[in-house]
């Protein structure tokens, strides 16, 4: 079983939404689509599905063409980022209405109901009408109105990003151990690469309709092969500079902060990359250089802090463990984990491994 | 929070006191000044006591004018409520369509009541008219001036023509409130076209329609000017609803006590039905 989009491309009107894209998801994979809005996760998402059809370019399921086949006559489902249930069906009634409509009998309906209102813990909310119930709540019974079907395709359009904080780092966690033993293809759109990370298995980084890579999750992280790949599968956003590298040791065009590098690159000028969580306020690793930076906002996100600070002509981000609240303004010093900078080439490929 | 005490914040209050008095109280309560009193002109007024609502309660006239009453209501919401929810699914959703459907759908409601009256009665004339002359033409034998049967069809008509776009407006605005997610999420169900309208359009369109249904209620309740202008109430007093028929006692008989008193009567009505209706729909409300 696999799923295949063959040099798929959708246009609307002079539009184009999704650029041709080629790509291969295998059975028993979660494939996350990394984006920002309106990088075509959805139309994508909804092409794969057969709700929409794609301009041209063919679709493959199975080794079968299924171009142009309704979506009725496929095996998948959806969850959104909406809570999308029948409004006045219980949630039993709600999980069992795609069994229903298919004539699945009464007691396996009843039995399947019940397995998957344990798996994500709505037992108790059988009898409950999706507006009684919260928000996650809402968002597990359509979690399991798509699980119960035993579909071959899994669809979940950004089913976290409605939650609040606390209930999408609970259902977050759950998510990948409840496709784990099942026969399918889940797909999961995000915007956020935190998630692509959690969820592991495979991603695709998107932007602006194209599939800008796509490939194991961490290794798609680890060694993006271009410029924009690491800049969607990043966030805080990367920072990126020009540095000139003239033997073992490079120095950045901007200012005279200068290392050692071990990359086996040819000698030039080079782009690199330096996600912020490579840049501390403390020491990280052997080879960190030194760089002073004027702090334009300081702020706390959880238990880690976010320096945007300004050195010359660079804007950079950092982000540290633990609270540490600069001044505005303030001259402070930060460290820079040489050993992870990703260097790219003039033409935005990625030239070294990290 | 400490909440201020202001009583000279009362004073903002007197205008729509005022106001209320003017076009509500006052007028109303001469009206119930009138349901118990017997009048002979020049402010001679002598008491009746319950007299005036007793009469009206048990007669005949009455009876049969709310009879008309439910009836006329009763058909047109039977037909308005399910033909404005069709004819809002037909509505295309995006395009050029849209503005040119909901202008010819507003149309209707933007033309002064007589000139409906007006216009009806013209084009039903059975021997000028384009639509009766049509019927007679093609073999109808019909005369909405002689016929009960037909001035009832041609009020029904008039008043469906009249008001059906609003319940399609209303229906519109509730079905395009659902979010797009729900269809597919039906689609992908393999839902029927019938299940997606009673399980997601249905209810979704819950509200607006209780609302379209209050209205169109009241509204067709308290009709008067546009069979008025149509059929006069007749032939006989076949259409002649409870607000000609009130008007007819009131004005062309000058029985100011009883009309006062089934003004009344009336009014309770309409407030009693709007009341349960809304209460049943609010317990629903609560239950869901």
């Amino acid at each position: 079983m696999s799923l295949e989009l063959k040099n798929v491309e959708k246009k609307v009107g002079i539009d184009t939404h999704i650029h041709p894209t080629s790509l291969r998801l295998e059975k028993n994979t979660i494939n996350v689509l990394l984006g920002s809005t309106l990088a075509g996760k959805t139309t994508l998402m909804q092409i794969m599905a057969g709700l929409d059809k794609p301009t041209s370019g063919e679709i493959w399921f199975d080794e079968k063409n299924v171009t142009g086949i309704k979506v009725q006559k496929r095996n998948c489902s959806m969850v959104y980022q909406q809570f999308i249930n029948y409004p006045n069906y219980t949630v039993y009634e709600n999980i069992a209405s795609p069994l229903a409509i298919t004539g699945v009998k009464e007691d396996e309906i009843k039995q399947r109901v019940g397995k998957v209102a344990e798996l994500l813990k709505l037992s108790a909310m059988l009898n409950k009408k999706p507006d009684e119930l919260s928000g996650g709540q809402q968002q597990r019974t359509a979690l399991a109105r798509a699980l119960v079907k035993d579909s071959d395709l899994i669809l979940l359009d950004e089913p976290l990003a409605n939650l609040d904080f606390k209930l999408r780092e609970e259902l977050r966690e759950e998510l990948p151990k409840l496709f784990e033993d099942r026969d399918c293809i889940v797909v999961y759109a995000t915007t956020e690469p935190s998630d692509a990370l959690m969820i592991g298995g495979n991603t695709a980084t998107l932007l602006e309709g194209r599939v800008i890579q796509y490939g194991k999750t961490l290794e798609v992280y680890n060694k993006p092969e271009n410029l924009v790949s690491a800049k969607v599968f990043s966030d805080p956003p990367m920072n990126i500079a020009e540095i000139i590298k003239s033997g073992d040791s490079c120095k950045f065009t901007d200012n005279n902060v200068q290392w050692k590098s071990s990359a086996k690159i040819k000698d030039g000028t080079y782009k690199i990359g330096i996600r912020p969580h490579n840049i501390t306020t403390y020491k990280e690793g052997n080879n960190s250089v030194e760089i002073n930076g004027k702090v334009q906002i300081s702020e706390l996100s959880g238990s880690e802090s976010l320096i945007h600070f300004t050195n010359g002509n660079l804007n950079w981000v950092s982000l540290s463990n633990g609270t540490q609240q600069k001044n505005v303004g303030e001259d402070t010093k930060l460290y820079i984990n040489t050993d992870e900078f990703l260097y790219f080439d003039q033409n935005n490929r990625l030239v070294n491994n990290g | 929070m400490n909440k201020t005490i202001n009583q000279k914040a009362w004073y903002f209050v007197i205008p729509v006191f005022v106001l209320v008095a003017f076009n509500a109280a006052i007028p109303l309560m001469t009206v119930v000044n009138y349901s118990f009193q017997e009048t002979f002109g020049n402010n001679v007024f002598a008491w009746e006591g319950t007299r005036w609502f007793k009469q009206i309660l048990l007669s005949d006239r009455f009876h049969a004018a709310l009879g008309r009453q439910f009836a006329f209501t009763f058909i047109i919401l039977l037909i308005q409520i399910p033909l404005g929810i069709a004819i809002a699914l037909t509505m295309p959703k995006k395009g050029w369509g849209v503005p040119v459907c909901l202008i010819l759908m507003s149309m209707p409601l933007l033309i002064p009541w007589n000139v409906v009256g007006a216009m009806w009665n013209i084009f039903a004339l059975p021997d000028i008219g384009f639509l009766g002359h049509t019927l007679n033409s093609v073999g109808f034998d019909y005369n909405f001036t002689q016929q009960p049967g037909d001035a009832w069809f041609t009020t029904i008509l008039m008043d469906v023509w009249h008001w059906t776009s609003l319940v399609v407006l209303l229906s519109y605005a509730g079905l395009n409130s659902i979010q797009p997610a729900y269809y597919q999420a039906a689609e992908i169900d393999g839902a029927s076209r019938w299940a997606t309208f009673r399980y997601i359009e249905l209810p979704k369109m819950k509200k607006v329609l209780t609302l379209a249904i209050l209205l169109r209620f009241m509204d067709s309740f308290m009709i008067y000017t546009e069979p008025f202008v149509l059929t006069g109430g007749g032939p006989g007093n076949t259409t002649a609803f409870l607000s000609i028929d009130l008007v007819k006692m009131a004005l062309g008989q000058f029985d100011l006590g009883p009309a006062a008193a089934m003004s009344l009567i009336y009014f309770f009505i309409v407030l009693l039905v709007c009341w349960v209706f809304y209460n049943l729909m609010m317990k629903n409300e609560a239950q869901s």
